[in-house]
């Protein structure tokens, strides 16, 4: 027996038990061998359900089920860090025909797989308030800034935000498929996925890209300044100016 | 935008949003100490999933056949045109460029 | 409150396998509880929580790091940097024990998530023998390797899973961790007598001990077939397998493993609380 024989039986079950796998007095035994087939699709099965709670609550948990099981034949870990599983999944939605209709999973999979990076990501001490309000205008304009490990930005065309907190904290339902930017940003250990104000993404992306304040200013042309600065001060997002 | 009004802008933005920040309740620089212990499980929910050294009994490898559809809260999301349980083909919604 | 270093190694008192939701339950104080035991993957991320709940744990109590994914028994060589990232956590961790499964679960890129079971040759041990010795020397410290529940046989198989074991720990040095509940697991699935087991293991080498869970299913011919499934109370026969051992071998560092249907902190507390009581009865 190789092990990659083992392998592709236990992930195709139409396959047969590989030869030389028996029960102890040598004769076949497919209930014995499909005692290890269960364990990897139930355990990366509920790895799946644990990495996409809001996929799982949108598309119902029998459905998800089902399709969890399509997904981790197609897609197993590449890693044993288990908690980072799942990195195909928005690309495998977009594919995936019973939810084509569904144009918007795809980016909650990627919101929620965004968030357990941001979760799993590097402490940072972000850069004190008071620091921030003796910097003298001219130079904060000027000034580029380094971000938290743990900050993340999403630029989604569907209201995915709205989506994301309709299904985990009683939000308000979405009432139009309006485009929306997320900045999840982690004060301490829970990340928060905070709705950027419209008009605001350009401008996270071009200072994560490296670019300084003015310039980043002039990626956007309207937004609400004031909002944008509050969410990135309040979620511990900015760890440096230079 | 000229350069005398974007000083002007983030002057005043910055200030605003320092204002509003250190208004705030300091609840949330707290939680910076907290390690989960009054919200554990609440606290968890981006965590995702660990490893486990055991197996299972719960039978469910087999079945490759897919007839399924979503019955989730996709079927519920109602949009301002009636139409129940998706958002596909509202792109004329979205702003444009 | 334990004092502890890792030249001290895991008291001969019981552990738990820790989980998130009983942190507080811990700190509060953990009662019969006198260390810990993490599963190494999931302490292997960048930050947050996870980690900074395992630098207070450390402060209080011996941690025991525990592998589940280095696929100790695969064909294939050992994921370098899964190593290293080992090595990055022991390292700054110093923990009081470090041990892993006799057992594959990585093929090629793909990691599939179970403990899969290995044929015992001469061959299957030359590769054992050689992945062991490169853990030891990359992670630098001696390793506790555990004996697994297995639920099938092997036509190849030509070696016995102790005198496997015995040659790995005398050839590498490293020691072994007796699961218990794997032990009655496997032996009611070879239909072989678990006392034998317990009587014939080499004690001296036994550095933990694992009690945990099973579940009971049939094989093909509808006779027993256990599951380690991690997901109930220790059950009498395996407490009475355990009493054998540790009267053979002296009391040791005995973990209650919980894993699937993770009950309230009482329970856990309740199953280490009746290993204390069996430790109690015999010298360590």
């Amino acid at each position: 027996m190789s092990q990659g024989d083992f392998r592709a039986a236990l992930l195709d079950p139409d396959l047969p038990v590989p030869a030389g796998i028996t029960d102890p007095e040598g004769r076949p035994a497919p209930r014995r061998f499909n005692v290890y087939r269960n364990n990897v699709t139930v355990s990366l099965t509920e790895a799946l359900r644990q990495a996409f709670p809001v996929v799982r609550a949108l598309v119902g948990e029998d459905f998800f089920t089902a399709m969890a099981r399509v997904h981790l034949r197609a897609h197993p870990p590449r890693s044993p860090l288990l908690m980072l599983y799942g990195e195909d999944m928005p690309a495998f939605l977009e594919a995936f025909e019973p939810v084509r209709h569904l144009g918007y999973l795809p980016d909650v999979a990627r919101l929620e797989l965004a968030l357990r990076r941001s979760y799993h990501a590097a402490d940072a001490d972000p850069v004190r308030p008071e620091a921030l309000q003796s910097l003298p205008p001219e130079r904060f304009l000027a000034s580029r800034i380094a971000f938290a490990p743990a900050a993340r930005l999403l630029r989604s065309r569907w209201p995915v935000a709205t989506i994301w907190a309709a299904n985990t904290r009683g939000g308000p339902q979405p009432r139009a498929a309006v485009a929306e930017d997320v900045l999840i940003t982690r004060a301490g250990y829970d990340p928060e996925p905070a709705l950027l104000p419209a008009g605001a993404g350009p401008f996270i992306a071009a200072l994560m890209n490296g670019e300084n304040l003015s310039e980043a200013l002039e990626k956007a042309p309207e937004f609400d300044l004031t909002a944008t600065l509050g969410i990135l001060i309040s979620g511990g997002a900015i760890t440096g100016i230079s | 935008m000229s350069h005398s009004m974007k000083t002007l802008a983030i002057a005043s933005s910055l200030a605003a949003a320092l204002t509003a920040h250190f208004a705030a309740p300091a609840a949330a620089q707290e939680n910076e100490k907290c390690f989960g212990v009054s919200l554990a499980g609440q606290n968890d929910c981006a965590a995702g999933p660990g490893t486990t050294c055991a197996g299972t009994s719960k039978v469910d490898y087999q079945g490759n056949a897919w007839k399924m559809v979503p019955a989730g809260t996709c079927t519920t999301m109602e949009l301002p045109d009636g139409r129940m349980g998706s958002l596909e083909a509202l792109d004329r919604d979205l702003p444009q460029g | 409150m334990l004092d502890r270093s890792a030249s001290q190694g895991l008291p001969p008192l019981p552990g738990v396998g820790y989980k998130a939701q009983h942190f507080s339950n811990i700190m509060d104080g953990a009662g019969p509880v006198a260390w810990l035991e993490i599963h190494a993957e999931n302490y292997m991320g960048d930050g947050g929580r996870p980690l900074a709940q395992l630098r207070h744990l450390a402060e209080r109590f011996p941690i025991s790091v525990h592998g589940v994914g280095l696929s100790i028994g695969g064909e294939g060589r050992l994921d370098r940097s899964h190593l290293s990232r080992l090595k990055h956590l022991v390292g700054w961790l110093d923990p009081a024990s470090f041990s892993e499964h006799l057992a594959w679960s990585t093929h090629g890129a793909e990691f599939l998530n179970d403990l899969l079971p290995l044929p015992y040759t001469e061959r299957t041990l030359a590769r054992v023998i050689d992945h062991i010795d490169e853990v030891q020397e990359t992670v630098g410290c001696r390793m506790l390797l555990e004996n697994p529940s297995v639920y099938v046989s092997f036509a190849e198989t030509n070696l016995g899973e102790i005198e496997f074991l015995t040659e790995i720990a005398r050839r590498t040095g490293c020691g072994l961790l007796l699961d218990v509940n794997n032990v009655f697991v496997s032996c009611t699935n070879r239909r072989t007598d678990p006392q034998d087991y317990i009587d014939s293991f080499p004690h001296r080498l036994v550095g933990e001990i694992h009690l945990g869970g099973h579940d009971e299913d049939s094989d093909d011919t509808g006779q027993p077939l256990l599951i380690d499934a991690h997901g109930s109370a220790v059950v009498d026969p395996v407490w009475q397998l355990y009493a054998r051992a540790i009267a053979v071998g002296g009391a040791k560092p005995t973990l209650i493993e919980w894993d699937n249907d993770v009950p309230e902190w009482p329970v856990l507390a309740a199953e280490a609380a009746r290993a204390a009581r069996i430790l109690d009865r015999v010298p360590a």
